[in-house]
């Protein structure tokens, strides 16, 4: 089984140097594309390759590229977007600690494929240690001439910055994340335009999760065919999974993408706790709907995920056992989304609070029968549609599924007047 | 006043933005890391440096959780109080943070030692519950190793 995203993690936990990374084919696909590609034929690669987004959104890549104007106005901008915040996802620190030249290989060559002139990594303030691994990494690259002026002596320019921020969920969407590198509150912005036309300081921009573009510099060498072959099912390459709560052994694992939910949570991640049964799982970050037992058996990929009901989302699946509260686990979401809210749009600023403070009462035991009403009104009213950009539909995913699929543990509470979790 | 080292590390950062403002985020960041934290006086004095109000300065300063309008401690601990960690139980963490430091989220221990304050994950969620103090971070955590951690820091 090939696993071309972590076959190089360095194993005493310290990622491979420049030199290394070379020995093993790293920065070859840079010398590819410089060399004898066209930045269409990159584009080509990859679109054909269908490597969709794994930031959770899970768009084609290539085509998400080919929106840059090639002849507009300069400068043009690569961001990797590297600010993993949401809830159970632990699946990019794993690469930016562990394998930085080969996420600044992808950033080059997926700058040359739109023609970047500057190149941003946007990391959240939590991960230290990726800081000193990728501003290293940076350092050896300018070093051996792979960013900087004329690399490679083929003319192609690009210079690249690490960017730290200072906290907010808000800053891994894309729009607001740009509002956030031009130093001001990190809201969304309406699209169109959209940021591939005007993106950072109003210029042409692509903005790409970590995963995704460490995804690049292999597509770019073996081709579009390898790729999709990596997969089980018709979404291509592999994926980096992860599994936390209640199991014996939590982890990430890079697997042929579309390996079943059964497969990660009972193989993997080696079963449930003695004592405790698979009641539910977030199969990719808090602001996705929950996947239950009837579930297990559905691949892990965007296609089979989404008609199963829920989104891929990260990939990182998030446990819920039969000894933890379902009412608990939803409230400590909506506060998280509630607290996250950026204050923007009216329905996500009053809605979520009011959502975590009726899932409050109704977890102390101090619920009313109206409240479910009320808890289904929210659903629909903070759904796709009504609000500025994805972040309360987001949260009303995991709620939505829960009213579904959890709907007694909720009553329980409001007829009993307490929650018997304890 | 800032002083001639924050002036010139702030303007090596103006120097990688087209606009100055854009620098704004990365000045308080700067400022910070040398006074702990954003006093008015503090903001003041970055935002007539960064030419912009400091109404303006300040929309962005509050927006972010991790730039700190009030005074802190000498070392912060940030709780992840987000699912995996819920799922693991940091709230037994919370409360013998709670009691040993005799602080709530939000307060600085008598002796300005601790700022406490819960974050959204950390990332780790395969070692939860976690926790970071000032760079160090620190998973898998049970409330036996608490009083060992807490003595590391002065």
């Amino acid at each position: 089984m090939e696993k071309p995203l972590t076959e190089h993690l360095g194993a005493d936990g310290r990622p491979l140097t420049l030199k290394e990374y070379e020995k093993v084919g790293g920065y070859e696909s840079v010398r590819k594309v410089l060399k004898g590609m066209t930045p269409q034929e990159v584009q080509g690669v990859v679109k054909d390759s269908n490597l969709r987004g794994r930031g959770g959104a899970g768009f084609n890549t290539g085509l998400k590229w080919s929106f840059v104007p090639m002849n507009g106005s300069k400068p043009k901008y690569l961001i990797t977007n590297a600010d993993e915040m949401e809830p159970g996802t632990f699946k990019d620190r794993i690469l930016l600690e562990g394998t930085p030249h080969q996420l600044i290989e992808g950033m080059i060559v997926s700058a040359y494929a739109i023609q970047a002139d500057v190149s941003y990594v946007f990391l959240r303030w939590a991960y230290k240690t990726a800081a000193e691994t990728i501003t290293n990494a940076i350092r050896e690259a300018y070093e051996a001439g792979y960013l900087g002026k004329n690399i490679l002596g083929s003319g192609y320019n690009l210079e690249m910055h690490l960017h730290t921020g200072v906290g907010r969920y808000m800053c891994g969407e894309e729009t607001a994340l740009l509002n956030s590198l031009e130093g001001k509150r990190a809201t969304p912005r309406a699209k169109p335009p959209f940021p591939q036309v005007s993106g950072l300081f109003g210029k042409p921009t692509i903005v790409n999760n970590v995963e995704t573009l460490c995804n690049i510099p292999h597509i770019v060498n073996k081709g579009a065919d390898w790729f999709k072959k990596l997969s089980l099912t018709g979404d291509s390459g592999t994926k980096i999974y992860g599994v936390s709560g209640k199991v014996k052994k939590p982890g990430a694992w890079e697997l042929p993408m579309g390996v079943t939910m059964r497969e990660l949570i009972e193989e993997h991640a080696g079963g449930m706790q003695d004592g405790l049964k698979f009641r539910g799982a977030l199969p990719g970050g808090a602001s996705t709907d929950f996947l239950v037992e009837k579930h297990l058996d559905v691949k892990m990929d965007y296609t089979s995920v989404a008609a199963a009901g829920s989104r891929l989302g990260t990939g990182t699946l998030v446990i819920l056992d039969d000894k933890t509260c379902p009412v608990g686990f939803v409230q400590n979401l909506q506060h998280f989304f509630a607290q996250e809210s950026c204050g923007f749009c009216t329905p996500c600023r009053e809605g979520l609070p009011w959502v975590e403070k009726i899932l409050n009462s109704i977890d102390k035991g101090e619920g009313r029968e109206e409240d479910m009403k009320l808890l289904e009104f929210h659903t629909k009213y903070l759904g796709p549609g009504n609000t500025f950009c994805a972040l309360a539909p987001g949260a009303m995913e995991p709620l939505e599924s829960a009213l579904k699929y959890f709907r007694e543990d909720f009553d329980q509470h409001i007829n009993e007047k307490k929650c018997s979790y304890g | 006043m800032l002083t001639p080292e924050e002036k010139h590390e702030i303007e090596k950062a103006i120097l990688l933005v087209p606009a100055k403002k854009a620098a704004c985020v990365e000045a308080l960041k700067i400022v910070q890391e040398r006074r702990r934290w954003i006093s008015d006086e503090s903001l003041n004095d970055v935002a007539a440096f960064m030419g912009m109000s400091a109404e303006e300065l300040d929309s962005v300063a509050t927006f972010y959780n991790l730039i700190f309008r009030r005074p802190v401690g000498r070392h912060i601990i940030l709780l992840c109080d987000s699912i995996s960690c819920w799922v693991m139980g940091y709230e037994n963490i919370l409360t013998q943070l709670t009691q040993r430091l005799n602080i709530k989220y939000g307060e600085t221990s008598e002796d300005g030692r601790f700022t406490l304050l819960p974050n959204p994950c950390l990332g780790t969620c395969d070692c939860a519950p976690a926790l970071m103090i000032d760079n160090d971070l620190y998973r898998n955590l049970t409330v036996e190793q608490l009083d060992e951690i807490l003595q590391k820091y002065h």
